[in-house]
């Protein structure tokens, strides 16, 4: 009966689906294995999507339910490491605890997929969105990828599987999105032809534990051996943009949906632009709009990917600029600068040689609204920058 | 030992694809103090067999008589190549027959 169910060609459609169901869609239309979660707002929809997936026999994967996100992602880990293609998701305080084996998972090179819609890390307590935890998880060895809507995450998840199964990378990716913004709201989401999906992106084969082949997975590597066993990760880690932009393409050319990287709005005679990611995406390009309105000559950019940070590509946007902002939605606490992301832009900047007055507009911390025109205003003030500084929007003083 | 590979030539994730390879690990070289085996006094009650961490105490088919005409079948030998020293042999011989005597003296 499950044979039945899975893999029926349907050819396209288009159905009305929030971005946690396009995420558990594309993971079921990946023909997961495996699927190894536990709750938490606001990822807990794709958990139950996918338990009711497996329940009613439309997707032949192992599931477990377990006690805790370090379980989720160490029993992942146990799947992937036997060759299943495994899936898992959760965000914020789940991510936190996730963290030590996050580094594992990426160290041990098992291409495991993660959908992570972002909220807001405590104290205090809060559910509401911003990029607080995915923003702590930059540096563990994951390739992020960042979709600002539920169809970008459905596509997102069916080219995370292609990316991280790729032999020239096998690492794990993650593909980061917006928690309330997109992980709860209904958009239109084209579902293809799940044949369509399969030949797209077929099982791939990695270094798993086979019984005619013993091997073993994880051991203690001392100080002649671990120094070289993290280049070799550090290697796959930056080729893997070539990759993901080569995945990308793919993609557009067999869905018809277009990724890059980095994507750029009216950046070819832009004198000023906003970088952004996720949600922000939307309004910024409103306001690239109205400021045109204006006479300034706005443009904007929005990562798409995180991790490996697209340093090329955003400082070909960048380079002849007379000013821009990055918006973030998290802080650093401490750091040369608030945002985590104006901090990447910051030293791609400065390693290419490129000196352009930056603005770090810090806003949507906690999930506090943003609004069309305080990205109008940042186009402003970009008009006068002349030296780089940092502004808190939205903040009451 | 000849030199270590360069990082292309290691196995993705640092898996180890060599079984048995823990053989080439002499961790005898990590001790400090060493396990002596008293023979005379050794009863052949194995529990230094029983208890090793590391599983080196070797029950060998090696006839023994002790010095009061006690007869053994067999003589528990250490195999230093890869004794760690832990000393739980030593603290659990009921008859204090195993001595850790030091590396450096």
């Amino acid at each position: 009966m499950i044979e039945k169910a899975v893999g029926k060609s349907t050819g396209p459609t288009r159905v009305a689906l929030t971005g946690n169901y396009a995420a558990a869609y594309a993971a079921k239309m990946a023909d997961i294995d495996l699927v190894a979660i536990y709750p938490i707002t606001p990822q807990t929809t794709i958990a139950e999507k996918l338990s009711e997936f497996v329940a009613d026999g439309e997707l032949a994967a192992e599931l477990i339910h377990v006690e805790s996100e370090h379980s989720a992602l160490s029993a992942t880990i146990g799947g992937a490491a036997v060759g299943a293609r495994a899936f898992t998701a959760t965000s914020s305080q789940g991510l936190e605890l996730m963290h030590e084996i996050l580094h594992i998972a990426a160290g041990l090179r098992l291409p495991i997929v993660m959908a992570v819609p972002s909220r807001a890390l405590s104290a205090p307590i809060s559910i509401h969105n911003d990029n607080s935890d995915i923003m702590n998880a930059r540096e563990t060895g994951w390739i992020m990828l960042n979709a600002s809507d539920a169809q970008e995450v459905f596509d997102m998840v069916i080219q995370a599987f292609k990316i991280a199964e790729d032999p020239r990378v096998l690492l794990p990716v993650m593909v980061t999105y917006d928690g309330f913004v997109v992980s709860h709201t209904v958009e239109g989401v084209e579902l293809p032809d799940a044949e369509a999906v399969r030949s797209f992106i077929p099982k791939g084969k990695w270094h798993a534990l086979d019984p005619s082949r013993p091997s073993s997975m994880g051991p203690i590597a001392g100080p002649d051996w671990y120094y070289e066993i993290k280049f070799g990760q550090y290697h796959a880690m930056r080729d893997s943009i070539k990759v993901i932009a080569e995945v990308m393409d793919g993609f557009g050319k067999k869905f018809g949906r277009n990724y890059s990287p980095v994507v750029g709005y009216m950046m070819g005679d832009a004198d000023f632009a906003v970088v952004t990611y996720g949600v922000t995406w939307g309004f910024v390009k409103t306001a690239v709009d109205r400021a045109r309105s204006m006479g300034i000559k706005a443009g904007a950019i929005k990562l798409n990917v995180i991790r490996p940070f697209p340093s090329d590509a955003v400082i070909s946007y960048l380079r002849g600029l007379k000013s821009f902002a990055v918006v973030d939605r998290a802080i650093y606490y401490g750091a040369p600068s608030p945002g985590p992301v104006y901090t990447d832009v910051a030293s791609a900047l400065f390693m290419s040689g490129h000196a352009v007055p930056a603005l770090n507009v810090i806003h949507g911390i906690g999930q506090r609204t943003m609004y069309i025109n305080d990205f109008v205003e940042v186009f402003k003030e970009l008009t006068k920058l002349d030296e780089s500084k940092v502004i808190f929007m939205g903040v009451r003083e | 030992m000849s030199s270590p590979p360069s990082w292309k030539e290691l196995v993705i994730g640092g898996t180890i694809i060599e079984p048995g390879s823990t053989v080439n690990v002499r961790t005898g070289t990590w001790r400090t103090k060493k396990p002596v085996i008293n023979q005379d006094a050794c009863t052949r009650c194995r529990i230094c067999w029983e208890y090793c961490p590391e599983g080196i105490i070797q029950e060998l088919d090696k006839p023994f008589v002790s010095r009061k005409g006690i007869k053994y079948a067999v003589t528990y030998e250490v195999n230093y190549d890869y004794c760690k020293g832990c000393g739980i042999c030593a603290n659990e011989c009921p008859v204090k027959a195993i001595d850790m005597v030091s590396e450096y003296e």
